[in-house]
């Protein structure tokens, strides 16, 4: 049995001789807010493919809740309610905001494969889809193309379809990357909105943002855990400030 | 744009799935035929069939990005097996159209679990390879499709018993014509519907897909099997309006005809392959009569020009055009 929400034991892979994730560890309790930080090629990433099924891990084994979701395909944990959003914006160019979330809405309520009936006839989906972009501020842009939104607004539709599956643990890889600042206040609201039914774990580079919504830190180095504490605590480890801080300030 | 975003959610997609005064003028000028070239009623169902070969492409290739160069494989099933029924003694047209849906729909379904698993070139290749394989046991099971001879002795009983097939085509036109529009409107449904968007999904971004919780593989089989069928529906017509069938059914000229037709005339809109097939059957007719050698060299230009100047096929040219004068088509 197992108290975590989501929890990875013993995660090994590698490519070649590169390793990515040696025996990593995780337990993340409902209704956390973790963040996963780490220098470039830390393994935070990837971590996230392994956890959502994207990459097979050579040895160990991924629960959510107590199911043992190791061999599940990427689309099957969704349905269980594990969800990812990406780091570099991962749309559908030519579909509207609406469109995209609609879309989804219509997989999670298992109706999009019906094909003998128009879509008009699914108001609720699509009343749940715009509910969804008006709390995240998209709902004046809704019937734009995805492609002409500005970034920001791209961002925000990656958290609007991963809201649309109702997710239990989300799994945000770099939120915020790449916002300008005067776009940044509604993905900022969005984030710290979320549901706290909703654990989650953000890998972020911003360390006012992981200040801020994270409740613990997890530091990776070269596909290892090297620490986890409050912030608080990771701030002040010494470790964690010379692979870590020193490097960035250097950087 | 921002006027749009007053209209409320249900309203814009409304607008955007209803009936258009465009659609009414292009099926009331498929009957022009009848009355203006009575004497190309034979072309004009041959062009009928071409459309509905081309529209089952485009829920592929144009809905789902799936490339295919090897579709008449379930065009080719489809006519033999509307052949067959016929020559061994059935040759009622409805359920001919039936038995071709039936049997061209299970292949398409095997052979699904073999294309969701490739995309891009690798797709080209099998795609190729399964038509390839199918053209080369048809032609070596001679004792039943009558191999390079072709099959003979079909014999196409009269629609609802009352409507003989003529000589100048009436009847093939019609018939061929009521099939496309009835088949017409199921894709033009299908497009708009949840599953609809859901192809659009998977064109749009395949490998996000299965992160919003979609079966893509799954959908795609499902797509993939329906356009099977309807190749198969085209090819029962030819054979029941000729009352032959060859091999020539199962060729990779065939197959490799329906994409030029397709991407003349627009991917992802339903009409593009429509227009495609007017535009590419009649050029065929009209460049041969001129020349029997040489019309591929017009036909080759004419691609070359329409990929050139009109990325979208010729419904994209005219929708541009009319965007730019301001009319809503």
């Amino acid at each position: 049995m197992n108290d975590c929400a989501l929890a990875a034991r013993g995660l090994n892979k590698s490519f070649g001789s590169l390793v990515v994730a040696a025996d990593v560890e995780l337990n993340l309790p409902p209704g956390v807010r973790y963040a996963l930080i780490g220098p470039n090629g830390a393994g935070k990433t990837t971590l996230i493919n392994l956890m959502t099924g994207m990459l097979r891990p050579d040895a160990g084994r991924i629960f959510l809740g107590d199911d043992d979701i190791t061999a599940l395909a990427p689309e099957k944990r969704v349905r269980l309610g594990l969800v990812r959003t990406f780091q570099i914006n991962s749309l559908f160019p030519h579909l509207t905001a609406l469109e995209s979330v609609t879309l989804a809405v219509c997989e999670r309520r298992r109706v999009a494969q019906v094909w003998w009936r128009q879509l008009t006839a699914y108001r609720q989906e699509m009343d749940e889809a715009y509910d969804i972009l008006a709390s995240l501020t998209l709902a004046p842009v809704c019937h734009r193309v995805t492609r002409e939104l500005a970034y920001g607004q791209q961002r925000l539709l990656e958290i609007a379809l991963a809201l649309a599956t109702r997710p239990k643990v989300l799994l945000l890889d770099e939120p915020a990357a790449g916002v300008p600042r005067e776009e940044s206040k509604e993905l900022l609201a969005a984030l710290a909105g979320l549901s706290r039914d909703i654990t989650v774990l953000f890998i972020e580079h911003d360390m006012d943002l992981v200040f801020r919504f994270a409740s613990r830190v997890i530091v990776m180095v070269g596909g290892r855990v090297l620490v986890e504490g409050t912030p608080r605590e990771i701030a002040s480890d010494p470790r964690v400030r010379a692979v870590y801080l020193g490097k960035a300030r250097d950087g | 744009m921002s006027t749009q975003a007053i209209v409320g959610p249900h309203a814009a997609l409304q607008a955007q799935i209803r009936w258009r005064w465009s659609e009414t003028v292009f099926w009331l000028a498929t009957l022009l035929p009848f009355v203006l070239t009575p004497n190309y009623l034979v072309l004009a169902s041959q062009i009928a069939i071409a459309a509905l070969f081309v529209l089952s492409l485009d829920l592929i290739l144009g809905f789902c990005g799936i490339i295919s160069l090897g579709h008449a494989a379930y065009f080719g099933v489809g006519a033999y097996a509307a052949g067959l029924a016929s020559k061994w003694g059935w040759g009622e047209p409805l359920s001919g159209l039936l038995i071709a849906a039936v049997a061209a729909g299970i292949f398409g379904y095997l052979t699904s679990f073999i294309i969701v698993r490739f995309r891009h070139l690798a797709l080209i290749m099998i795609t190729l390879g399964i038509g390839l394989v199918l053209q080369e046991a048809a032609n070596s099971a001679s004792w039943l499709t009558g191999g390079f001879d072709g099959l003979q002795g079909i014999h196409t009983w009269p629609i609802f018993g009352k409507f003989r097939f003529d000589l100048y085509g009436y009847t093939a036109y019609g018939y061929a014509l009521a099939v496309l529009f009835v088949i017409f409107l199921v894709a033009r449904r299908l497009m708009h519907s949840p599953f609809g968007l859901a192809l659009r999904g998977i064109r749009e971004n395949g490998q996000r897909m299965p992160a919003i919780g979609a079966p893509t593989h799954a959908h795609i089989r499902t797509i993939y099997t329906i356009a099977a069928l309807i190749a198969g529906i085209a090819g029962a017509l030819l054979s029941q309006t000729t009352e032959t069938v060859s091999l020539e059914v199962l060729g990779f000229q065939r197959s490799a005809d329906v994409v030029v037709m397709l991407i003349l005339g627009g991917t992802g809109r339903l009409y593009g392959g429509l227009i495609g097939a007017v535009v590419y059957m009649v050029a065929r007719d009209q460049l041969s009569g001129l020349n029997p050698q040489f019309w591929y060299f017009w036909i080759g230009l004419l691609l070359i020009a329409v990929v050139m100047i009109l990325p979208n096929g010729i419904l994209g040219g005219l929708a541009l055009l009319a965007r730019k004068a301001g009319v809503k088509p």
